[in-house]
């Protein structure tokens, strides 16, 4: 029941029927009453009075963008060039504003062998811009290209796939090292365009895909410029004529070009004057709470960190609601000292919220002999993490702990700060489902495991979730990983980010995604003119 | 005539020898920072594996002085190299960007070099009056200000408030000529209001300086009017400095204008060359240094090649 629901909501949202009709099919599914009203409710807040309408140029204002970006997948450094990605390229599959997986170039897939073998069937006629039909080739040689001797960050990632073969013209078989029920989500990742390949290799700088729009010019780190895909080969998306997306990295400028009209939409609004924005006639201030999140990570190897009442004392003394408060400006919520967020499917919101508490922090700084230690940090990390840092010592302060702030440059701060000072500050932008994100961040052997965390037992619970197609079990193993990091492990979890950003009000959307900025990064698909 | 070609050589050839030296330290500063373009581009992705074969990929494991007299050899035959981060012709890269940078430079220019030297004669004209005060005292608060603030007040006033220039100024190779001036005339405004104090006040001072001497003097006995005295027998004799002053500040035109840069999102070299340092893209970083010193140099030269030209004594030395 629950499945047609979601059915005619997506037809309703994506435009291809009305309200009216939206209540009829209610009426046929014999849901009346309350729930009615609330679904009745939620469809005039979410299908706007126009329905998707094509046409117009969309002209977006990004925060990142640099001059040394390229169309080669394998070097996918910023959020621009994720949306140019997007826009131009389409994946196996996408994350929909469920955060579950949808088929996208694939039409369905299937686990077999105990999640260790998948299979993805692909779509059929589906044409890149350059003419040539999307088969199982395409999809090897995109994926060879971020395996073996490559300088691809997937790939670690894609260290899993021991084997990949054709089977047919529109079927390939993944046989992983050992079972992963998330493997679509992977087999996704946005590193991991499917692009046209000619004797088994691709051309990644080509800049041609079988996405919604085609690639006209592109100027790194300045704009990129791209006009409608006649032949897409998805209903319902792609409502743009012309997409142009403008690199403005300095704040103040990419709000003007908001409010003056210059662009239709921006990203990652300027948090310290977002309500301000708000408040401009015809802006309309956008904020959804994905998986992205700031954290303070500690060596757990290195002394004093190593001493497991070091690290509650300073998780009982972090300030956590005043640091959404003064950091992110309330746009956010806070975090409980593990990486999984509340939109993530098995998230344990059951485990209690720890909260800041000068007599625990007390307690276990007393046991621990004093605390004493330097946090380093630097707006590199996150914007406000050097104000967030001093608050935090602020407040620790009243439980006797010292903490001296370090202020590092950005300039080089991933390479000399983070995983080499023994406290500092990073960013996150989360994983769509909690085995990525925990293989990434707290698996022993994981490249990313900025806390140095070992923990057999954890280990071994990562990797029996990952095959696990029991949902319960899944769940409660989940929650108990959640409570080891959070009770044991080295990072210190403050807050959950929300992404913020701001449109013209003809802009329009449906329920908007949560897994990456701007629906997704994919509002060139999915966003219309009204 | 041959004392000025004589000059003019000896300052070129120390100009290459200048460029040469500025070659040799820009690019060690950049391989003196932390990190190189694999860890940069690569960013939080870096693992050592993945950067050892983007390593291998941009020749980036020989030695630094290896790959210096590489770039060497290509530059003495005109071949500015590729960019390590993105493989494109720099002559192409940086041709686009040094192109828009003189545009703005060369507006910026046509609006302020005459007024400087007008509201100059005129501050000498009627010095120390209300007026002669005024404008000190106006374009030494505009040069005092940082120009991201100058650039901020312009664009609260006339883009948002009265709306009548574009807030970002992101001109693209399509638009035409006309268009081009409309989107940049804030910058180019900008730029006007921080390097006029310079010239104006140096022109007003050389000739407030001239009009003490015995010929001046004599003209006004003469009869001679006073806007005539300061055109046709003080202004000749004062240009030697004030012209060494404008090409100071040409040159600044050209390479200090990042910071407009980034605030007006204008795609100029100085954008190019923050953006090439930050991500240790050596190629780009030279070449961009390279460009800026001739520009300096170029400009110099040129005005002292003036200040020859306008001075007998120094033209046709005995």
């Amino acid at each position: 029941m629950d499945k047609k629901i979601d059915k005619i909501k997506e037809q309703l949202i994506s435009g291809k029927i009305t309200r009216r009709d939206f209540g009829q099919f209610l009426i046929a599914l014999g849901i009346t009453g309350a729930s009615a009203g609330t679904l009745l409710s939620w469809a005039e807040r979410n299908a706007f009075a126009a329905s998707p309408k094509r046409g117009g140029r969309l002209r977006a204002g990004i925060a990142h963008g640099s001059t040394t970006d390229t169309l080669d997948p394998a070097a996918y450094e910023n959020g621009f060039m994720q949306g140019v990605d997007y826009a131009i390229q389409n994946h196996l599959g996408e994350v929909d504003h469920t955060g579950a997986m949808k088929p996208e170039l694939a039409e369905s897939w299937e686990a077999q062998n105990n999640a260790q073998t998948w299979v993805f069937n692909l779509r059929r006629g589906v044409e890149f811009h350059n003419g040539k039909t999307l088969d199982s080739d395409d999809v090897i040689a995109s994926f060879q290209h971020h395996m073996g001797e490559t300088k691809s960050p997937a790939k670690s990632l894609l260290k899993q796939v021991k084997n990949m073969r054709r089977d047919g013209k529109y079927s390939v078989i993944f046989e992983l090292s050992g079972g992963n029920a998330d493997f679509p989500f992977v087999a996704s990742d946005y590193h991991v365009p499917i692009k046209p390949s000619s004797g088994g290799k691709i051309s990644p700088n080509d800049g041609i895909g079988t996405g919604p729009y085609v690639l006209n010019e592109f100027e790194p780190g300045v704009r990129f410029f791209a006009k409608r895909n006649p032949n897409y080969f998805k209903e319902g998306r792609a409502w743009f004529d012309e997409l142009e997306m403008l690199s403005i990295v300095d704040p103040t400028a990419r709000t003007n070009a908001l409010t003056t009209g210059e662009v239709d939409t921006i990203d990652r609004a300027d948090l310290k004057t977002a309500h301000l924005l708000a408040r401009k006639p015809g802006i309309v201030l956008k904020e959804v709470t994905g998986t992205k999140h700031y954290t303070f990570p500690m060596l757990v190897d290195v002394a004093p960190f190593d001493d497991n009442n070091v690290r509650l004392a300073l998780k009982y003394a972090l300030p956590r609601e005043q640091i959404v408060e003064k950091v992110l400006f309330g746009h956010g919520v806070v975090g409980n000292d593990h990486p999984i967020a509340p939109s993530n499917p098995f998230h344990a919101s059951s485990l209690p919220q720890r909260k800041y508490d000068v007599d625990k922090a007390r307690f276990y700084a007393k046991k621990a002999g004093g605390v004493k230690v330097k946090l380093s940090a630097a707006d590199a990390a996150f914007p406000g993490a050097v104000d967030a840092a001093v608050l935090y010592k602020e407040y620790a302060a009243a439980a006797g702990i010292e903490i001296e702030v370090v202020r590092e440059p950005n300039d080089g701060y991933w390479k000399n700060v983070w995983m080499k000072k023994p406290w500092g500050a990073c960013y996150w932008g989360g994983r769509p489902t909690e085995d990525w994100m925990f293989s990434t961040t707290h698996y022993s052997g994981a490249d990313w495991n900025d806390t140095h965390f070992k923990d057999e037992k954890f280990d071994k619970m990562l990797i029996e979730a990952r095959a696990e197609t029991n949902q319960d079990k899944r769940r409660q193993l989940y929650y108990d990983m959640q409570k080891i990091v959070s009770d044991e492990g080295g990072t210190v979890v403050p807050m959950f980010a929300n992404f913020v950003f701001a449109a013209h009000k003809k802009v329009q959307h449906g329920t908007m995604a949560g897994n990456w900025m701007m629906d997704g990064n994919k509002f060139h698909e999915r966003w219309w003119f009204a | 005539m041959s004392h000025i070609l004589k000059v003019i050589a000896q300052r070129i050839s120390l100009g290459f020898l200048t460029l040469f030296t500025i070659s040799l330290l820009i690019t060690f500063g950049v391989e003196l920072l932390p990190g190189d373009l694999a860890e940069s581009i690569l960013g939080q992705g870096a693992t050592p594996e993945t950067v050892k074969v983007f390593r291998a990929e941009l020749g980036l494991d020989e030695p630094a002085h290896l790959r210096y007299l590489n770039w060497l050899g290509g530059i003495v035959t005109g071949d500015l190299g590729v960019s390590l981060a993105s493989k494109r012709e720099i002559s192409e890269l940086v041709g686009i960007r040094l192109a828009n940078t003189i545009f703005l430079g060369g507006f910026a220019a046509t609006i302020a070099v005459p007024l400087a030297l007008f509201l100059g004669i005129l501050a000498a004209l009627f010095r120390n009056t209300l007026f002669d005060r005024a404008i000190n005292t106006f374009t030494l608060t505009t040069i005092s200000f940082p120009e991201f603030f100058v650039a901020y007040i312009l664009i609260l006033f006339f883009a948002i408030k009265l709306g009548w220039f574009p807030g970002i100024s992101n001109i693209s190779t399509d638009l035409s000529f006309g268009d081009k001036l409309y989107r940049t005339l804030l910058p180019a405004t900008t730029l006007t209001l921080v390097v006029l104090a310079h010239m104006m006040r140096m022109t007003r001072a050389t000739i407030i300086n001239l009009l003490a001497s015995p010929y001046i003097e004599m003209a006004r006995l003469k009869g001679i009017r006073p806007i005539k005295i300061i055109l046709r027998h003080a202004l000749p004799n004062a240009l030697a400095p004030i012209v060494n002053v404008i090409a100071l500040n040409l040159a600044y035109l050209v390479v200090g204008v990042v910071i407009v840069e980034v605030v007006f999102v204008y795609p100029g070299l100085g954008q190019l060359m923050v953006d090439s340092v930050s991500k240790r893209d050596i190629p780009v970083v030279q070449a961009c240094s390279m460009i800026f010193a001739s520009v300096y140099i170029l400009l110099n030269l040129s005005a002292d090649i003036i200040s020859i030209v306008t001075n007998p004594r120094i033209l046709h030395p005995r």
